[in-house]
């Protein structure tokens, strides 16, 4: 009989006035009962609409039955033949906007908790020691997938498993892209993402950290070496707001601040890369990314506050980091934007001159847009201001390699989407340096779609 | 991890190492740089390609001891391993079309301007050097510029090894008695490039300038390393690390240099008291 609780089963989470003061993993994870209480609110169904909801079609309803069973092992297993990184995906892929919003038990009262299913079985799965990897036998065939990122990892894992060679090439020291530069510690412990990238090494994958691929080595360069290329570079160029005052100490991007925080260790005592340690904080953007750099800097002891020139409605961040920035006291400035930021004799930002803004009436789009309000303007004091109003893929490899086409925000075009395929041949390309900054599904369904094309490509 | 093949002391202050980097000293062109960590806990410190030999599979770096990263690095020994080691990054200095030209280095500047100096020297422009320091003992790569250039002027602030006065000082005299530089290249401390700017301003003689903002990825990613040259912010990694002189905001830069600078000392102290 299932549960029909309307609500999620909740998952305990560390107190916000204590998970200020550390890094450590906010949300932590369903116990046994828990988990199986939750996966009795699945109802199983025929047609499967949360499978269509997830990218790389995780078998949902297939891997909640054995968790239901009370075997979280062979949930595990199910899970890691469509997805490579179930561990990531349980803890941040944007479920309500995916497999969660289609579940049926969404219609009336809460979906089923896919996500917290997902990473109690993967965490299961990595307490218990793994999965059992066995090397397939190789079949001759090379790849270079460029990028450790969720996207270059999951191609990389994919081809493995068929018996390709698989070298990966990383320009930073550490693998796993945004995994471990971007998102933090306390959503995403490190550990985890090191021990599902292991798992991949298991497989045969190898990965060349400090690698420039551009600078390094070009993209013909390793077509002379390999098959086949993957390019998964994501989209890591950060844009500013160009108003007056961006050049000031005190003012980072999310991307550099984030950084010096997840990849450097900058908040620790035994990391020597240096963070400003800020008073009052104001994060620009409504992001993902806005929402981490304001939850690292309250942990840096700031005060923050998070200026969107929208309202909450629009906030593009998953819903549950606006909840958890919420309860760690980070204010909002909602319907503000910055016109310029003013600093002090000695070149330190003191505070950010912002404009009053409102709704318009939708447009075509739907989307309403918002416009200044003439004559409201007001200021917010800040010792810190952190830009995180998005990125876009950097040029290095679509200037460096001849015939590989972008559009006009810099994302490399695909001349087949279903396969991948860039204008260049033999080299394939998907993930943030395609689409945009977008979600590390959809970054490893494409991965995974490139995987399948090489593969048929080079049989 | 990078093996060390060598090291020299080229003065008290000064170091050269030479790395075991096969992917960087295959691709490397003067004016580049890599980016090196000496240990898990360390910074991602910039330092200019100083030499590479593709066929050995090695690179040099030449740094002075300004803080706990290169104080670090400075204790590496030949056989010892630094953790990271990537390049070649930046773009390549341009030295096409110049047949005449002044190199103006200022202190370990001298170092890093080196590499494009041999280069246009190789490919035949007359070279003109000129090298500051502050005193005789800090005086490096004397006979190698010597031998890469037709006039070669060492300067030092007190008259102790060559002649006495700024390195700005000797270009003056040097465009005076009439030589026509198709161009400048300066490579410094930001004050020298700035006033070396300056003077070559008012003769309308095109100036590359190089510049070391503080730095994290080197590729682009944080935008640490923005600087505002003709009035367009630039990433110093990627747009970089040469521009044009004329056009840099070197008083913007030396205001963002010193953002850690007090945190720095802090590290810096931490590590002289553990090495008592
Ligand atoms: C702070 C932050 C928080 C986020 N939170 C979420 C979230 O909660 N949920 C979610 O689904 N998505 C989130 N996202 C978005 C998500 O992380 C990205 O969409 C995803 O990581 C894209 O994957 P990718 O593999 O395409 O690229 P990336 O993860 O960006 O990886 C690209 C890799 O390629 C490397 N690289 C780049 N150029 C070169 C080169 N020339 N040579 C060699 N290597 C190179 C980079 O160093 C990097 O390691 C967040 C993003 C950020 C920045
Ligand atoms: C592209 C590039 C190429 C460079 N090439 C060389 C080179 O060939 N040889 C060399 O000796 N140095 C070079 N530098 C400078 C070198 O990176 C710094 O000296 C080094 O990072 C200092 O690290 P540290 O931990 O020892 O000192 P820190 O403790 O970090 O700093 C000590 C002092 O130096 C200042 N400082 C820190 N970083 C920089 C910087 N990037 N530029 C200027 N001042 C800084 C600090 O404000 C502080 O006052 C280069 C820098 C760049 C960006
Ligand atoms: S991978 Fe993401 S979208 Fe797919 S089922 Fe898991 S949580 Fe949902
Ligand atoms: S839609 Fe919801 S209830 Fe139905 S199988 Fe999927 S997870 Fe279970
Ligand atoms: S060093 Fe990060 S963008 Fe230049």
């Amino acid at each position: 009989m299932a549960n029909m609780q309307p609500n999620k089963t909740p998952m305990p989470e560390l107190d916000a006035a204590l998970r200020i003061q550390n890094f450590e993993e906010v949300a932590l994870g369903y116990t046994p009962e828990e988990a199986k209480a939750e996966a009795e609110r699945c109802l199983n169904c025929k047609h499967k609409p949360c499978v269509n909801g997830c990218p790389v079609g995780v078998p949902i309803p297939e891997f909640i039955t054995k968790i239901k069973e009370g075997d979280a092992l062979g949930a595990a297993e199910t899970i890691l033949s469509m997805n490579m990184l179930p561990a990531i995906c349980g803890r941040v892929c944007p479920q309500e906007s995916q497999c969660e919003q289609v579940c049926v038990r969404g219609i009336k009262g809460e979906p089923v908790a896919i996500g917290r299913l997902e990473r109690f079985a993967a965490d299961a799965l990595r307490e218990a020691g793994g999965a059992k990897q066995e090397q397939p036998a190789p079949n001759g065939k090379r790849v270079a997938v460029v990028g450790s990122g969720p996207s270059g990892l999951t191609c990389a894992g994919e081809l493995a498993r068929l018996g390709f060679s698989v070298t990966v090439y990383e320009a930073l020291h550490k693998p796993g892209g945004v995994l471990v530069y971007g998102i933090p510690e306390f959503r995403l412990p490190k550990a985890i993402v090191a021990e599902e990238i292991s798992a991949l090494e298991k497989l045969g994958v190898k990965i060349r950290t400090n690698v420039v691929i551009g600078k390094s080595m070009t993209v013909d360069e390793l077509l002379e070496e390999y098959d086949a290329v993957y390019i998964g570079s994501g989209a890591g160029l950060p844009s500013f707001l160009n108003i007056p005052g961006e050049e000031l100490n005190g003012v980072y991007s999310a991307n550099e601040y984030l950084t010096r925080i997840n990849l450097m260790k900058a908040y620790t005592e035994t990391s020597r890369t240096p963070i400003y340690r800020a008073k009052k904080v104001v994060v620009v953007g409504g992001g993902n990314v806005a929402m981490d750099a304001a939850r690292c800097a309250r942990r840096l002891g700031a005060e923050v506050s998070i200026v969107y020139r929208r309202t909450e409605k629009e906030l593009p961040a998953r819903l549950e980091e606006i909840h958890h920035a919420k309860e760690e006291g980070i204010e909002f400035a909602f319907l503000a934007s910055p016109l310029k930021l003013e600093g002090d004799e000695n070149g330190w930002v003191r505070s950010v001159h912002c404009q009053q803004m409102e709704l318009s009436e939708p447009d075509a789009s739907g989307r309403a847009r918002p416009v200044p309000v003439e004559g409201a303007e007001f200021d917010i004091p800040a010792d810190c201001v952190i830009i995180a109003i998005g990125n876009t893929p950097n040029p290095l490899i679509s200037a460096t390699t001849e015939g590989l086409e972008t559009n006009r925000w810099g994302c490399l075009v695909l001349t087949d989407e279903d396969a991948g395929l860039t204008t260049r041949e033999r080299v394939y390309a998907g993930g943030d340096v395609v689409t945009g900054a977008a979600t590390v599904i959809l970054a490893m369904g494409a991965g995974k779609t490139a995987a399948a094309a090489i593969a048929k490509q080079l049989s | 991890m990078y093996k060390v093949l060598a090291k020299e002391m080229l003065n008290p202050t000064v170091v050269r190492l030479t790395i075991e980097a096969p992917d960087v000293a295959r691709s490397a062109q003067p004016g580049q740089f890599v980016i090196l960590r000496v240990d898990e806990n360390g910074e991602r410190v910039p330092l200019t390609v100083a030499d590479y030999d593709a066929k050995t599979g090695s690179v040099s770096i030449i740094f002075q001891i300004v803080g706990t990263e290169t104080e670090l690095l400075s204790r590496k020994e030949a056989g010892d391993y630094i953790l990271d080691f990537v390049g070649p990054l930046g773009r390549p200095s341009n030295t096409e079309g110049i047949k005449k030209v002044a190199v103006v280095g200022g202190g370990v500047g001298g170092a890093i301007a080196y590499p494009v100096a041999k280069k246009l020297h190789q490919q035949g422009a007359e070279v003109h050097i000129i090298a500051g320091f502050r005193s005789a003992d800090l005086v490096i790569l004397e006979k190698e510029f010597a031998e890469i250039s037709s006039i070669f002027r060492l300067m030092t602030d007190d008259g102790t090894a060559g002649e006495k006065g700024l390195v700005t000082d000797a270009l003056a005299a040097l465009i005076e008695e009439g030589h026509q530089y198709d161009e400048v290249i300066a490579i410094g401390p930001i004050v020298m490039m700035k006033f070396v700017s300056l003077l070559t301003k008012k003769h309308g003689i095109k100036t590359t300038v190089s510049m070391n903002p503080i730095m994290v990825d080197g590729t682009g990613m944080c935008g640490g390393c923005r600087l505002t040259v003709g009035g367009e912010t630039k990433f110093a990694c990627v747009d970089g690390p040469e521009f044009d002189g004329h056009l840099v905001d070197f008083d913007g830069l030396m205001k963002r240099n010193s953002m850690y600078r007090k945190v720095e000392q802090e590290h810096l102290c931490n590590l002289m008291e553990e090495g008592k």
